[in-house]
C-alpha cells in the first residue's frame, strides 16, 4: 500500500514577513516588501530594487557563533526550520534519528560570502592567482553546495538521508518533491524539506541585469514586481527560506497531529529547449501538472487554487498561461491563479518553497493570496489573476508550479486531508 | 500488458572523462593496471597555493565534441559533463535523432559540489575589476550546480524527469539511486552520474579550509589511505555519466544490461565527524544490501571511500567490519581513487564505473600508491587482482557529513 504523506509543520523567514503569522498577514493584505536594495551600494546595476528580509539571527535564536558559522541563506534555513518543527509538535529527540531526513533547495547557496571573498583574495578583482591568505574561515563552508542541509540536519539530530536539490529557480518545489518521495517510498517517515538563498549580491544582481531578467523599475520599488500585468518589465529579486515538515500519514496520525494538507503529486520535467528560453506552449509544464493530478488521482476540476510561478517576465508569464489552460483545460478559466512574487519578490532556489509554505496557509484560512499591482490586462494572459485583494474561497486542492534556468519544469498538488 | 514489466534500473552504459582517461576503455586500462596520474597542479593562478597534488584532467580538448554555441555558454565542469554524457548515450546506443523514443522517456540526474568556479571566477573578475556591465550574459546559467543537467537535457533533448543534487561527494551515488528510482517509477532512462571541475584558483583557496585536504607536495605520497603516513585526500576533476535504465526498456531495444543498481541507502552522522561515520557507513551498507536482498556474504568486492584520514579510514575499515560481518575482512576492498584524485561528487560515480568494469572483466583493480595497509581489511594493492566478482558494494562519504552505499548485480548474479 502506498503511503501517504502529510504537512504537519511549517515555518518561514520571507521578506516583510518572518514566521508565518506576519507572512500570511502580508498576503493576506496584498502588501509588497519590494524596494531599493540596501545591503550594498546598487548604483552600477541596472535593476535596483529587491525584496529585502529585515532579519536579525539573534531575535530568532541563533547566537552569534550560530551566526557567524552559517551564512545568511543557512540562517534563514536553521530559523524556518525551527519554526517548522516547533509547529508540528515533533519531539525529534524522541524520534529514530535514521528515520528522520533532510531536504532542502538552494540555487545559489553560499555565493554571497563566496564573493566577499573573493574581493578580500583577488584584490577586489585585480588578480586571477588569489592570495589564499587574505581568504576567511569558513569559506570552505560556503563552498560546499551541501552545508545548508547538514547545518539543518544537525541542529534536528536528523540522521537519515540528507540532500540538497539545486535546480536553479525550481529547486525549492523539487526539495520538497525530492523529501515527499523520500517520505513516499519509505526511506524516511519524517523529512524536514524546504529551501533557502540570499541572492541579494553584487554578482548575482550584475548576471541577471546582463541578460535584463530583472525589472528596471527603479523609481518605484513598490509596484515593480507586476506579473501578468501587461506592463511588467522582469522580475524582482528577493531573498528568504521556508521549511515543511513531511510526515508519513499515519506516524502523524499515531500522534494526533495537525495534519495542514497532504502531499497529493509531483512531477518534473526539462523543457529541452533553452536554458532561459520558454516556448510558448508550456508542454513540458502542462505534462508535470498532469501527472502530478494523476498521481493525487485528481481531475483537472479539482483544482480549486493555482499558485503560479509568475515571475513577471513576459515569457514567462505567457508560457505559463498557455501551460495551465493546456492541463486544466476550460477549469482554467474558473480557478484563480495568483503570483505571490508580487510581494516577496523572486528568492531563486527558496521561492518554490516559500509558494507552498503560502499554499498551505490558503489551504488553511481558505484564502486566495492576490496578484498585487495587477491593473493591466496583458491579452495573451486571459486567467484570473486575482488582482490585489486576497479572496476567500473554498479550497481542497491547490497546484503549485514552477519554472527554471535550465529548463526546468515542476509542479507540486497539496490536498486537504480526506476523511 | 503481456509479459510482467521489469523495472529494475540496468546500467547499459557508461561514459568517462577522467584524469587517467577520456574514454571509458583508457580509463579502465589505466584503472586496472593501477596507474597513478597525481601530478604538480599546473592550472594558471594556482602555482603559489598550497595544494601541490591533484588529479587534472589533461588531454581532452572541449573543442573536440562539443559545439561552440554550448562551449562558450558554459564552464569545464559542464564540458566534461556534455563529453562524458555522449560517451555515455553511445556506449548505450540510447538517445540517437533517428529513433521514435519520446523525448519525455529520458531525464538527466547529475549531481554537483563544485560549480561551474572556474567561469564564476571569470565573471567575478570582471565584475569587481572592471565594473557590473562587463558581466556576460552566461554568468546565469554557468556556474551553478544545475548547468550541466540542463545543458545535457538540452542538448540532446531529453525531457524526462530532470534533477540536481547539489551535494558532497556522496551526492555521487545519492544521484545514480535517484535515477534508479526514477526509473523504477517509469522513466525509460537517465542519464546520470557528475563530472567536477575545482581546480580554478578561487575554488582551490576554498577548499584550503578543509582539513582533510592533503598539501603534500610529492604526488607518490599525497594520498594514501588506509596506511599510516595518510594525510588527507587529493582532490580531482572530471567524473563519469552512466545509463541507467529500466531493464524491459533496455531488453526491448537489444541493448546489454551491463549491472543492476540493486540497492542503496544514505545516512548523515555531521561534518568531518569521522568516528561517528563508522555508525552511519555501516547502517547504509545494511540498509544498501537489505533494498537490494543481498546477504553480507554475497559482496564479492567493496570500492572504499577511502578518504585517507586516519580517523576516517579507521571509521570506514570498522564500519565494513560492523556491516559485513566476519565477511568484512576478507572480502576484497579497493580504492582506485589514489590514482585519480577524489573529484568530489564524481568520486563515487568513477568508482561505480569501475566497479561494473571490474564486474565484467574479472579483475578488481588494485588501489595505487597504497602499500602498508594499517587496517584490518584485504585491501588490493600492487596488481588488480583476478576474480569473479558478482555483486559489488559502493562507498562513499561526504565532508559534509553524508554516507551513502550502492549495491551493484552483475547480470549472472542470483
Amino acid at each position: 500500500m502506498t503511503r501517504r504523506v502529510a504537512v504537519t509543520g511549517i515555518g518561514i523567514v520571507a521578506p516583510g514577513g518572518i514566521g508565518t503569522p506576519a507572512f500570511w498577514d502580508l498576503l493576506a493584505h496584498g502588501r509588497t516588501a519590494t524596494r531599493g536594495i540596501t545591503f550594498f551600494d546598487p548604483s552600477q546595476l541596472r535593476s535596483r530594487i529587491a525584496a529585502e528580509c529585515d532579519f536579525d539571527p539573534a531575535a530568532h535564536g541563533l547566537d552569534a557563533e550560530q551566526a557567524e558559522r552559517a551564512d545568511r541563506y543557512i540562517q534563514f534555513a536553521l530559523v524556518a526550520g525551527d519554526e517548522a518543527v516547533r509547529d508540528s509538535g515533533l519531539d525529534l529527540a524522541r524520534e529514530d534519528p535514521w528515520r528522520i531526513a533532510v531536504s532542502v533547495g538552494t540555487a545559489v547557496g553560499g555565493t554571497t560570502r563566496l564573493e566577499n571573498d573573493y574581493v578580500l583574495v583577488s584584490h577586489g578583482g585585480e588578480r586571477w592567482d588569489v592570495d589564499h591568505e587574505r581568504a576567511r574561515p569558513q569559506l570552505h563552508r560556503a563552498f560546499s553546495p551541501s552545508t545548508a542541509a547538514s547545518a539543518v540536519a544537525e541542529r534536528f539530530g536528523a540522521q537519515g538521508p540528507v540532500q540538497t536539490v539545486s535546480t536553479g529557480c525550481t529547486s525549492g518545489l523539487d526539495a520538497v518533491g525530492y523529501a515527499f518521495h523520500t517520505v513516499q517510498e519509505g526511506r524516511a517517515d519524517i523529512c524536514i524539506a524546504g529551501a533557502s538563498d540570499s541572492p541579494i549580491s553584487p554578482i548575482t544582481m550584475a548576471c541577471f541585469d546582463a541578460i535584463k531578467a530583472t525589472s528596471p523599475n527603479n523609481d518605484d520599488p513598490a509596484h515593480a514586481s507586476k506579473p501578468f500585468d501587461n506592463n511588467r518589465d522582469g522580475f524582482v529579486m528577493g531573498e528568504g527560506g521556508a521549511v515543511l515538515v513531511l510526515e508519513e500519514l499515519e506516524h502523524a496520525r499515531a500522534r494526533g497531529a495537525h495534519v495542514y494538507c497532504e502531499f497529493g503529486g509531483y512531477a518534473t520535467f526539462g523543457n529541452a529547449y533553452h536554458m532561459t528560453g520558454l516556448t510558448k506552449e508550456g508542454l513540458e509544464m502542462a505534462r508535470a501538472i498532469s501527472t502530478a493530478l494523476d498521481q493525487a488521482r485528481l481531475d483537472p476540476t479539482a483544482i480549486d487554487y493555482v499558485n503560479a510561478h509568475g515571475s513577471g517576465t513576459r515569457q514567462n508569464d505567457r508560457h505559463e498561461t498557455a501551460a495551465v489552460k493546456r492541463a486544466l483545460g476550460q477549469h482554467a478559466y474558473d480557478t484563480p491563479m495568483s503570483s505571490i512574487k508580487s510581494m516577496v519578490g523572486h528568492s531563486l532556489g527558496a521561492i518554490g518553497a516559500i509558494e507552498l509554505v503560502a499554499c498551505v496557509l490558503a489551504l488553511a484560512e481558505q484564502a486566495v493570496p492576490p496578484t498585487a499591482n495587477y491593473e493591466t490586462p496583458d491579452p495573451e494572459c486571459d486567467l484570473d489573476y486575482v488582482p490585489r485583494t486576497a479572496r476567500e474561497r473554498k479550497l481542497t486542492s491547490v497546484l503549485s508550479v514552477g519554472s527554471g534556468f535550465g529548463g526546468f519544469q515542476s509542479a507540486v498538488i497539496l490536498t486537504r486531508p480526506r476523511e | 500488458m503481456s509479459e510482467p514489466q521489469d523495472r529494475r534500473a540496468a546500467v547499459t552504459g557508461i561514459g568517462v572523462v577522467a584524469p587517467n582517461g577520456i574514454s571509458t576503455d583508457t580509463f579502465w586500462k589505466a584503472t586496472h593496471e593501477g596507474l597513478s596520474v597525481l601530478d604538480r597542479v599546473t592550472r594558471e593562478g594556482c602555482e603559489r597555493l598550497p595544494l601541490k597534488v591533484a588529479g587534472e584532467v589533461r588531454a581532452f580538448d572541449a573543442a573536440d565534441t562539443i559545439e561552440e554555441r554550448f562551449l562558450v555558454q558554459t564552464d569545464r565542469f559542464t564540458h566534461y559533463a556534455m563529453a562524458a554524457a555522449d560517451f555515455a548515450l553511445t556506449d548505450a546506443r540510447l538517445g540517437q535523432a533517428d529513433t521514435d523514443q519520446s523525448p519525455y522517456s529520458i531525464g538527466v540526474v547529475t549531481a554537483a559540489g563544485s560549480g561551474g568556479g572556474e567561469f564564476g571566477q571569470r565573471e567575478l573578475q570582471r565584475l569587481w575589476g572592471k565594473g557590473s556591465r562587463f558581466v556576460g550574459p552566461y554568468q546565469s546559467i554557468a556556474w551553478f550546480y544545475a548547468a550541466s543537467t540542463g545543458q545535457v537535457s538540452i542538448r540532446r533533448g531529453f525531457k524526462g524527469p530532470c534533477s540536481v543534487v547539489a551535494s558532497d561527494e556522496a551526492g555521487g551515488l545519492d544521484a545514480l539511486a535517484h535515477a534508479a528510482r526514477a526509473v523504477r517509477r517509469g522513466t525509460d532512462a537517465i542519464v546520470a552520474g557528475s563530472t567536477e571541475a575545482p581546480l580554478a584558483p578561487y575554488s582551490v583557496v576554498c577548499q584550503l579550509g578543509y582539513e582533510e585536504l592533503s598539501r603534500e607536495g610529492e604526488p607518490g605520497r599525497a594520498y594514501r589511505p588506509f596506511t599510516k603516513d595518510a594525510c588527507g585526500f587529493v582532490p580531482a576533476e572530471g567524473g563519469a555519466m552512466l545509463v541507467v535504465e529500466a531493464a524491459d526498456a533496455a531488453r526491448e531495444r537489444g541493448a546489454d544490461i551491463r549491472a543492476y543498481v540493486a540497492g542503496h541507502a544514505a545516512t548523515f552522522t555531521g561534518a568531518s565527524r569521522w568516528a561517528e561515520s563508522r555508525a552511519g557507513l555501516a547502517q547504509a551498507i545494511r540498509q544498501a544490501l537489505a533494498e537490494a536482498e543481498c546477504a553480507p556474504e554475497e559482496v564479492d568486492v567493496v570500492f572504499a571511500d577511502a578518504l585517507g584520514v586516519p580517523a576516517a579510514d579507521r571509521a570506514e575499515a570498522l564500519a565494513i567490519a560492523d556491516a559485513l560481518g566476519a565477511h568484512g575482512t576478507r572480502v576484497p576492498v579497493t580504492a582506485p581513487k589514489t590514482g585519480t584524485g577524489r573529484g568530489y561528487c564524481a568520486a563515487p560515480v568513477l568508482d561505480t564505473a569501475a566497479a561494473v568494469l571490474a564486474m565484467e572483466h574479472g579483475l578488481i583493480p588494485p588501489t595505487p600508491n597504497v602499500h602498508d595497509v594499517c587496517h584490518d581489511l584485504d585491501l588490493v594493492t600492487g596488481r588488480a587482482r583476478v576474480g569473479e566478482p558478482r555483486t559489488a558494494l559502493v562507498l562513499s562519504r561526504g565532508l559534509m557529513g553524508s554516507n551513502s552505499a550502492l549495491v551493484l548485480r552483475h547480470p549472472s548474479a542470483r
